[in-house]
């Protein structure tokens, strides 16, 4: 499908050549429209009542002051939308707004909807809500020490959520004939998405057709086809009555992957009050939407050589999910779904746990559920490397992944550039020549120690399934070309920022060779534009990219035939190139495209033209296999310098070198972009961003608050953090991408926070076996090694989990086919239409409780 | 979006008719310099002013008069004018103190009384209105329990200008006007030991002006800890003068921010008449970083804080003496970036 990837690039009209990308005049100009930015007339406004309660029951809600109060038009309690929703089938377990229970500060209550902003604010506190508490459960080792209550009446037991155990070959056997055997304990603090734009929306019904009106949501999301499916589901809404217009998006990482109580809310007040209404939540409001990345404990048991190939790897993960469901299934299994596709793991153990807790719920951020397991594995091959004094580089080089093989646990690598990644940033930096040593400081030495660290990674260019089961292309394009030589294209991917908008143009223009100006897009849309899932996963570029690539050469089939005809020459003689139409034998037999256009649409009527993709099958056919197959993986590595004070443990970052195997990059500016742009949210993670919590004297107070729901303290690093970054393309185009392409959106993020903890060690030895890793932290650990102890901070225990029996899944080198030999046939568990999926909470309707 | 709540505006255009409406309004009218920190304060309830009078437009508060002797720095002028004075080059620490308020943006529009008078901050106070409902409030404003204390009498917000620890280091004084009376006061007098009633401050005062006495024979500096090198508050600050005859000190004052509720003053009386030698320096550092009490209420874990008192107590005094700030560790490079100016 995709037009001959192995071209050069100077044979290509437009890839790889460096462009403004479509949408960089109106946003630098402050002329794109965000959802916020939209007033409609009679335009209302909405503002959420939350809870101040991390647990509670709901005993009554009563709103008939607030009712009363100045400028107000209406107020929502529960019973007014009270059908569950969720983003996973498996976890409809959210109503827009709580019913019967609160499960965390933030979970909203009740909506206010009047005619300012400052009105609807001044009557929530006229709202009084009657709470009776619930005992709190604060982290996820909590949630396995305490059953009861239970926050939610769903999930594998008591307050887990969802339990997962895998064994791909005898593990035990071969950590027993493994030459060493290290065992790591690692935590991943929790941490935001930190957008920008916050989360805005407004609904507004046709009223030109009266109370049969369609609905209209514009929101700044990153999955309208997703939010569209709820709307209908949660309003009980023909999907044909209802419009998403995903609008210019300020930043998504993830954390507009959900559908919104918010948006459900406001969509829900729109159609009673026949009016506009919408909502822009607050920064704190933000960190309550939340969807992060999950804090994640870990232990980690790789089986090497002396040599240090490794023999096997068992891996267990604990993740704290927050009050909801959210992506955390999907969560549980990508921490265990890419360890095995970036070195051979001969064979592979994963047990996975996640558990309610009352907190903001956690979900999909940029690398999705893959940072906090990589972390553990490659800060892991560091401390192997030094053990067996061996050079971090060649020991991951020794054992590189084949191109085209399949892993132990089935995922399919298609190319892997990790290798030329891995020797551009080692050469780039001297890695190897420069390195510390992991010396201790000697007492007294207050001058500052330099230190570098490598660390590499995979990630996606797509998740293999969409989010529900079904069979339909993931992807859909249509093209419509105009007499005037314009074409538009059409599709249902959303523009948060990455370049998407830029990606359909290029492969639309690249194919029918014409200019990028001559492409409208026009994208995001459910009316108007076919299905794309979305901008998570890393998808859009190669998915949406294949699709633009089939609509655009089916035009361009069109086209060329009726050009053929009128010239009297073969269609594969033909050249599409400049805006015009060639005799590839006589170039002077030439037509303009705009003419070849005329001629087309007199032959074959008006033309248009659709395409779709859809990925390849996996091999992974095991239940819970669907998570991590992908197209193809993108590979990255990096190296980071870092100096060290000795004194205090203070660091900074020097410079980051780092190399992303892009396939084909498609306009290397933006490229670069991503590259750079996951480097810096990397670091943030890094140096400062956690997701912490505060719980106050038990005894005087039940308050668990997020701790610094603000932009000024909840730290992320300003552009005076930002070292110096050298970006190393790798090319090697994959046949499964447009052009060749991979991903770059997320996977540069995921070898930042190993390769800096590695980096510290190799300047002061101490290892900070922890995210974020902090000054105190490389403190507290060279206190600890002038008081003879290990230098390390860090977990040093995993908690007993009651781990389900695990799937048994041979490797394919020793025999297996993909699928379970303990399993229950595929046919038994797959949820039916109709089929109550496990995760669908109740739906509470006042005269059930009343 | 936040809003504030509502309130009565005055921009009158001379200290008189500002010093007037303060005595009117009494303690329900608020000053408003740049607005940096009020505002946000207000959007989130913290404060709730009925009357906010505007300084922008007192023509005698953006008065600079300095010579090499004495300097009289009117409180309206902004940070970002200080930081960029060639002519107050010679008070260092306040220059850099001056450069390291937030950022760009705010430090053009931030003022010097704005700066000096910027409320006291606490991880539990600096919220929203929402939030502070969810841990049933603190005393500093709607509630009766310091949650950073909980079993004390008292609140322990942290004071939080980078300004007044420069000034007292460099024993300037404030003017203080009112209907009628003026009065000059030490800066260090400006301040009281408590979270709430911070400012020793009268509200029908207006600080007019900043005084600042003969810098001959002075060196100063100020260094400041923070997270990011932009945006943050300081979580703790030292400012230093020394006054130096030949090789020996003669006159010298260190003062730490943001380690209690007001700057505070170090007992450095072990420096006079020494020379600023690495012992010294070491037990001055020692001693001096003992004062520094910082609560769990700012960003940073307190241990650690306190370890970096000591480093930065002794950083600066061997900046004072001389030292190159590149051989002086990582935090001082971070404060290096700003030798330009000095």
């Amino acid at each position: 499908m995709s037009d001959n990837p192995d071209k050069k690039v100077d044979e290509f009209n437009l890839v790889g050549k460096a462009r403004r990308r479509v949408d960089a005049r109106a946003k630098v100009t402050g002329q794109a429209r965000f959802a916020d930015d939209l007033v409609l007339p009679r335009m209302l406004h909405c503002k959420l009542l939350r809870s101040r309660l991390p647990h509670a029951k709901i005993k009554s809600v009563t709103t008939d002051k607030a009712r009363a109060a100045a400028g107000v038009r209406l107020i929502l309690t529960g019973y007014d939308t009270p059908v569950p929703y969720g983003i996973l089938p498996v976890s409809h377990d959210e109503h827009p707004l709580c019913t019967d229970k609160v499960r965390f500060v933030g979970d909203p209550i009740a909506a206010v909807i009047a005619d300012s902003e400052e009105e609807a604010t001044a009557a929530l506190d006229l709202i009084h809500v009657d709470l009776e508490p619930l005992t709190t459960i604060s982290d996820a080792e909590e949630a396995l020490r305490i059953p009861e209550p239970r926050i939610h009446d769903y999930g594998d037991e008591g307050n887990l959520h969802k339990k997962v155990a895998f064994d791909f070959g005898d593990v035990d056997e071969a950590l027993r004939n493994s030459e060493r055997v290290f065992e790591d304990v690692f935590f991943y603090e929790g941490n935001t998405h930190l957008a920008i734009e916050q989360h805005a929306t407004l609904a507004a019904i046709d009223d030109a057709a009266g109370p049969d009106g369609r609905l209209t949501v514009w929101s700044s999301t990153q999955t309208p086809h997703y939010l569209h499916r709820a709307l209908a589901k949660a309003l009980e809404l023909d999907p044909a009555r209802v419009r998403v217009v995903a609008i210019a998006n300020g930043g998504g990482f993830g954390g507009k992957s959900d559908p919104f109580n918010h948006e459900i809310v406001v969509a829900k007040a729109a159609l009673m009050l026949g009016r506009p209404v919408k909502i822009c939540l607050t920064r704190e409001e933000v960190f309550y939407c939340h969807r992060g990345r999950h804090p994640v404990l870990m232990k980690l048991r790789t089986g090497v050589s002396l040599d240090g190939k490794i023999k096997g790897m068992e891996l267990q993960t604990l993740l704290d999910g927050g009050a909801y469901g959210s992506y955390g299934v999907a969560s549980t299994f990508y921490t265990g779904a890419l360890q095995t596709v970036t070195y051979k793991v001969p064979r592979y153990r994963f047990q996975g746990c996640r558990a309610f807790t009352n907190k903001p719920p956690c979900g999909p951020k940029r690398g999705h559920g893959t940072p906090q397991p990589r972390f553990g594995l490659e800060v892991q091959l560091d401390k192997i490397a030094t053990a067996l004094k061996l050079d971090p580089a060649d020991l991951r080089l020794q054992q590189l992944v084949e191109p085209r093989s399949l892993t132990a646990n089935y995922m399919s690598v298609e190319t892997i550039g990790l290798g030329e990644c891995i020797r551009r940033v080692v050469d780039g930096s001297g890695f190897r020549a420069r390195r510390s040593g992991g010396k201790l400081p000697t007492p007294g030495d207050i001058a500052p120690v330099r230190g570098l660290g490598l660390a590499c990674s995979s990630y996606l260019s797509g998740a293999g399934l969409p989010i529900y089961w079904n069979d339909l292309p993931q992807s859909g394009v249509q093209l419509q070309l105009d007499r005037s030589g314009r074409v538009t294209a059409f599709c249902g991917a959303t523009e948060i920022g990455q370049g998407s908008d830029d990606v359909l143009a290029l492969c639309v223009a690249e194919i029918l060779g014409i200019e990028i100006a001559d492409i409208k897009v026009l994208t995001g849309d459910t009316d108007l534009t076919p299905v794309d899932l979305g901008s998570y996963s890393s998808r859009v570029t190669l998915m949406m990219g294949n699709a633009a690539i089939e609509a655009a050469t089916r035009a361009r089939d069109l086209v060329a035939k009726a050009v053929s005809d009128k010239m009297g020459v073969p269609v594969e003689k033909l050249r599409f190139a400049e805006r015009r139409v060639t005799f590839i034998d006589d170039p002077a037999r030439v037509m303009s495209w705009q003419d070849a256009v005329i001629l087309a649409e007199a032959k074959h009527g008006t033309l248009g033209t659709t395409g779709s993709y859809k990925p390849p099958r996996s091999a992974a056919k095991y239940k819970g296999g669907g998570v991590g197959p992908t197209p193809t993986y993108s590979y990255s590595a990096a190296v980071v310098e870092v100096e060290v004070d000795p004194v205090t443990g203070w660091y900074d970052v020097i410079k980051v070198w780092i190399g992303h195997d892009i396939g084909r990059a498609l306009n290397p500016p933006l490229t670069e972009g991503q590259v750079i742009g996951s480097v810096y949210m990397g670091l943030g993670e890094a140096l400062m961003e956690e997701s912490t919590f505060r719980r106050l004297p038990p005894k005087l107070s039940g308050a668990l608050v997020h701790k610094f729901p603000s932009m000024l303290e909840y730290k992320s690093p300003s552009t005076m953090e930002m070292p110096p970054v050298e970006v190393f393309l790798v090319e090697d185009p994959d046949s499964r991408g447009p052009f060749g392409a991979k991903e770059v959106g997320q996977g540069p993020l995921l070898p930042m926070m190993p390769a800096i903890a590695n980096a510290i060690f190799d300047a002061v030895g101490v290892r900070v076996d922890e995210v974020p890793i902090t000054a105190e932290k490389i403190a507290r650990a060279l206190d600890a090694a002038t008081k003879g102890r290990p230098a390390r901070v860090g977990p040093t225990k995993f908690p007993a989990v009651a781990w389900p029996e695990a799937l048994k899944i041979a490797p394919p080198w020793e025999g297996g086919d993909g699928t379970a030999s303990n399993d229950r046939p595929k046919k038994e568990r797959m949820a039916r239409p109709g089929e109550v999926p496990i995760g669908d909470a109740p739906i509470i309707r006042p005269e059930v409780r009343r | 979006m936040m809003r504030c709540p509502e309130f009565r505006y005055f921009a009158p255009d001379t200290v008189e008719e500002v010093v007037k409406i303060l005595a009117e309004e009494g303690p329900r009218a608020s000053l408003l310099g740049g607005g940096t920190d009020l505002v946000p304060n207000m959007k989130r309830r913290q404060q709730t002013p009925a009357v906010l009078v505007a300084t922008r437009r007192v023509k005698e508060l953006h008065n600079v008069e300095n010579d090499a002797t004495s300097a009289r720095l009117g409180s309206g002028i902004t940070l970002a004018r200080i930081a960029a004075s060639p002519t107050l080059r010679p008070w260092s620490a306040l220059v850099r103190a001056a450069a390291q308020v937030a950022t760009p943006h705010i430090r053009n529009t931030g003022t010097l009384g704005g700066n000096l008078c910027v409320d006291t901050r606490c991880n539990y106070y600096d919220q929203s209105y929402e939030w502070r409902k969810a841990i049933d409030f603190c005393m500093k404003k709607d509630g009766g329990v310091c949650w950073v204390a909980p079993g004390s009498p008292r609140c322990w917000a942290v004071s939080s200008t980078d300004c007044a620890p420069a000034l007292i280091a460099l024993d300037a004084q404030v003017e203080l006007v009112s209907k009628g009376q003026t009065r000059i006061v030490p800066v260090a007098q400006l301040y009281n030991d408590d979270g709430i009633e911070y400012l020793a401050r009268r509200p029908d005062e207006l600080i007019a002006s900043v005084r600042l006495g003969d810098p001959t024979g002075w060196r100063s500096t100020y260094w400041k800890l923070r997270r990011r090198e932009a945006f943050d508050f300081p979580v703790l600050s030292v400012a230093a003068a020394v006054k130096l005859e030949g090789d020996r000190v003669v006159e010298a004052r260190v003062v730490f921010g943001a380690v209690a509720s007001r700057p505070v003053v170090a007992d450095v009386s072990a420096l006079i008449g020494n020379r600023l030698d690495d012992a010294s320096i070491e037990r001055v550092a020692d001693s001096a970083s003992k004062l520094a009490k910082p609560l769990d209420n700012t960003d940073f874990t307190l241990g650690w804080r306190k370890r970096v008192a000591k480093a930065y107590v002794s950083g600066a005094l061997k900046e004072l003496r001389g030292d190159d700030l590149e051989t002086l560790g990582l935090l001082a490079r971070r404060q290096s970036m700003l030798r330009v100016l000095s």
